[in-house]
């Protein structure tokens, strides 16, 4: 029983119709919430973040899990996406009239991003690991500084009154279309070159990997969409300041990606999607409201001594579950695998199936036999 | 006709010479042999000729055109590929994958393509799949197509290397120790491979070796090489025969 079950499922997941199907009704879904209130004004800002930070997740997995270096630049691309599309659409486009410019702004951001990507990537030429690690910081450094130093952008003040346009329907498209491309990116002689980088660098270039370009063009993608993710998040919040894009906002991101798991789209939404979650039911009134039904014996002490200081804790709680994820857990729950359902159908059938299951190897070569005979 | 020539190369590491005044000249379509003891400076060659490392005097010219001072992937994309002393495959990749991504250098598609998976994307990846697995297939591998490379046994290993090379398009191919680690009958097995592989894809073959029994075997020309000097160069019969290499290299006794 158990097994005809689990067919079925494999079954299911294998269709041709679960991404689209997935995604169509993703979209009328969150076009629906929006349009008709269906969930309230604090649960739809939660899962606009979820999208964000699947957007930060993935992209920053392109460049720490696929090419396995360490980037700690992400909150910089973010800043620097938040906010030239601020810039853009409070003092260039008439967004106040044509909300759809909103979305030109955005792409500008993410444009502006990537080429600064290109700056970043410059270095990874010549340094890897622990020393790329630091000079990325370096960058990030320099970003929040330049960002606090500039009087005309606000300054240490940063920007405020952001026209609100994230909606909700709208992440979810932005999230669908660049988890599109970096999975495109993924499956072609490009991100192979990246996973060949990560394995041996020495080795891929003498494999005809051109690894410079395949660096530049890696970098740049990451950078793109983390700078979109940022506008996305500068005109949800309508208030950016450079403190916003510390290193605690990359320490964040790299947590998602280490917990759902390293060069893979479908760790990256899952550990996105678990550590957003998370983090808002962490919060002290989050928690009160949960154990509320608690005797008034037990909920009192708990609430005076662990539930208020959660605020605190919490900064204590996350960090530590990145601790514990690396050591007990260092490729994530989703780590070198993926969903089948973000494979293109030319790459599975190529492998005969075998590599996406280390379980059923047989059974899915043997299908694969069949299917060539 | 020559394919590749190297004049008077030297290289250096600080101040020590692992290779110094060497000269090679490999016609088209001809395997040869490089052998000497370690340290001789035979690995160096080959990083040499793909650009690992930058000779310090000389020059390295393929078909006219002059080798040093391009980057590996340069090279490599000129149709030379080689093959490592220790396997150096993309362990956690898997076997198709490692053929795959040696297809760099001749897939044609812009980064645009590849991000929108449209336009001349769908025909090369096809392409690509197909050949890699016919590689696959002539190394009788292709049922492991799936299969982390990692979790392959030794010999198969070392099969899946020299595939992934040939999937480069080589019209040189470099092979450093290819029998290391392996058992009589491997290396009848092996030499048998080479030997096919050349004809079916028309290679011009170099190939560093301690087995005798493989380098008098298929060699056609032998270089002996001690402390990166040429200490002779010939026929198999003229090198087994050759006092100086008997006494430097084999030990002034029998040839196994």
């Amino acid at each position: 029983m158990r097994v005809a079950l689990k067919k079925h499922w494999q079954r299911a997941l294998d269709a041709r119709w679960l991404v689209p199907c997935l995604l169509v009704g993703g979209l009328v879904l969150t076009f629906a919430i929006a349009h008709f209130g269906l969930l309230n004004n604090y649960v739809q800002l939660v899962l606009i973040y979820v999208g964000i930070n699947i957007i930060l997740a993935t992209s920053l997995n392109l460049v720490n899990g696929y090419m396995g270096e360490f980037s700690l630049a992400h909150a910089g691309f973010m800043a620097v996406g938040a906010y030239s599309s601020a810039l853009l659409s409070m003092k260039v486009l008439p967004v106040a009239a044509h909300p759809a410019l909103f979305h030109l702004a955005v792409l500008a951001g993410g444009l502006v991003t990537a080429l600064l990507g290109l700056l970043v990537a410059l270095p990874s030429f010549k340094v890897r690991g622990d020393y790329l690690a630091i000079v990325t910081l370096a960058f990030l450094m320099i970003v929040k500084s330049a960002l606090e130093n500039i009087d005309a952008i606000g300054g240490p003040r940063g920007i405020s009154g952001i026209p609100r346009l994230t909606t909700l329907p709208w992440v979810f498209c932005w999230t669908v279309a660049l988890l599109w491309l970096i999975r495109n990116f993924v499956y072609s002689c490009y991100g192979r070159g990246v996973l060949a980088i990560r394995e041996d660098e020495i080795a891929s270039d003498l494999m005809s990997v051109d690894t410079r370009r395949v660096k530049v063009l890696a970098f740049m993608l990451s950078a793109f969409c983390a700078g979109i993710a940022g506008a996305l998040f500068a005109h949800l919040l309508q208030f950016i300041s450079p403190r916003v894009f510390d290193v605690v906002k990359t320490t964040e991101i790299l947590i998602m990606v280490y917990l759902g798991g390293i060069a893979s789209i479908g760790g990256s939404i899952l550990g996105a999607a678990l550590y957003t979650l998370l983090l808002e039911l962490l919060r002290p009134s989050t928690v009160a409201g949960l154990l509320s039904w608690l005797p008034a014996v037990v909920f009192d002490p708990l609430n005076d001594y662990f539930i208020r200081h959660l605020g605190v804790l919490r900064m204590i709680i996350m960090p530590l579950a990145l601790v514990l994820v690396m050591l007990f857990w260092p490729r994530g729950i989703l780590g070198l695998r993926e969903f089948r359902g973000f494979i293109p159908r030319r790459d599975r059938r190529a492998h005969g199936a075998a590599r996406l299951k280390g379980t059923d190897t047989h059974d899915a070569a043997d299908s694969h036999s069949t299917r060539e005979t | 006709m020559t394919l590749l020539t190297a004049t008077k190369v030297r290289h250096c590491f600080g101040g020590l010479c692992a290779l110094a005044d060497f000269n090679l000249e490999l016609h088209q379509g001809e395997l040869m042999g490089i052998i000497g003891p370690n340290g001789a400076g035979k690995t160096t060659v080959f990083n040499l000729i793909t650009g690992v490392y930058r000779a310090t005097e000389g020059s390295i010219r393929y078909r006219g055109a002059e080798l040093v001072g391009l980057t590996p992937h340069q090279i490599t994309a000129r149709r030379i590929a080689r093959t490592f002393q220790n396997i150096r495959l993309f362990r956690d990749l898997s076997v198709l994958d490692n053929v795959r991504i040696a297809h760099y250098s001749q897939t044609r598609y812009s980064p645009l393509e590849a991000l929108l998976h449209l336009g001349r994307y769908r025909r090369e990846e096809q392409r690509i799949i197909d050949d890699s697995r016919g590689l696959l297939a002539i190394f009788k591998l292709e049922h492991l197509a799936g299969e982390t490379a990692r979790n392959l046994p030794y010999g198969s290993q070392r099969r899946l290397e020299i595939a992934r090379a040939l999937a480069i398009g080589p019209e040189l191919l470099l092979l450093d120790e290819p029998a290391a680690g392996m058992n009589p009958a491997e290396i009848d097995q092996l030499m048998e491979l080479i030997c096919g592989i050349r004809r079916q894809f028309e290679l011009t073959i170099l190939l560093i070796e301690h087995q005798m029994k493989l380098v008098m075997g298929i060699c056609e020309r032998i270089k002996v090489l001690d402390f990166g000097e040429t200490l002779a160069e010939g026929s198999p019969e003229v090198i087994q025969n050759d006092p100086w290499v008997m006494e430097a290299y084999l030990g002034g006794g029998a040839v196994g």
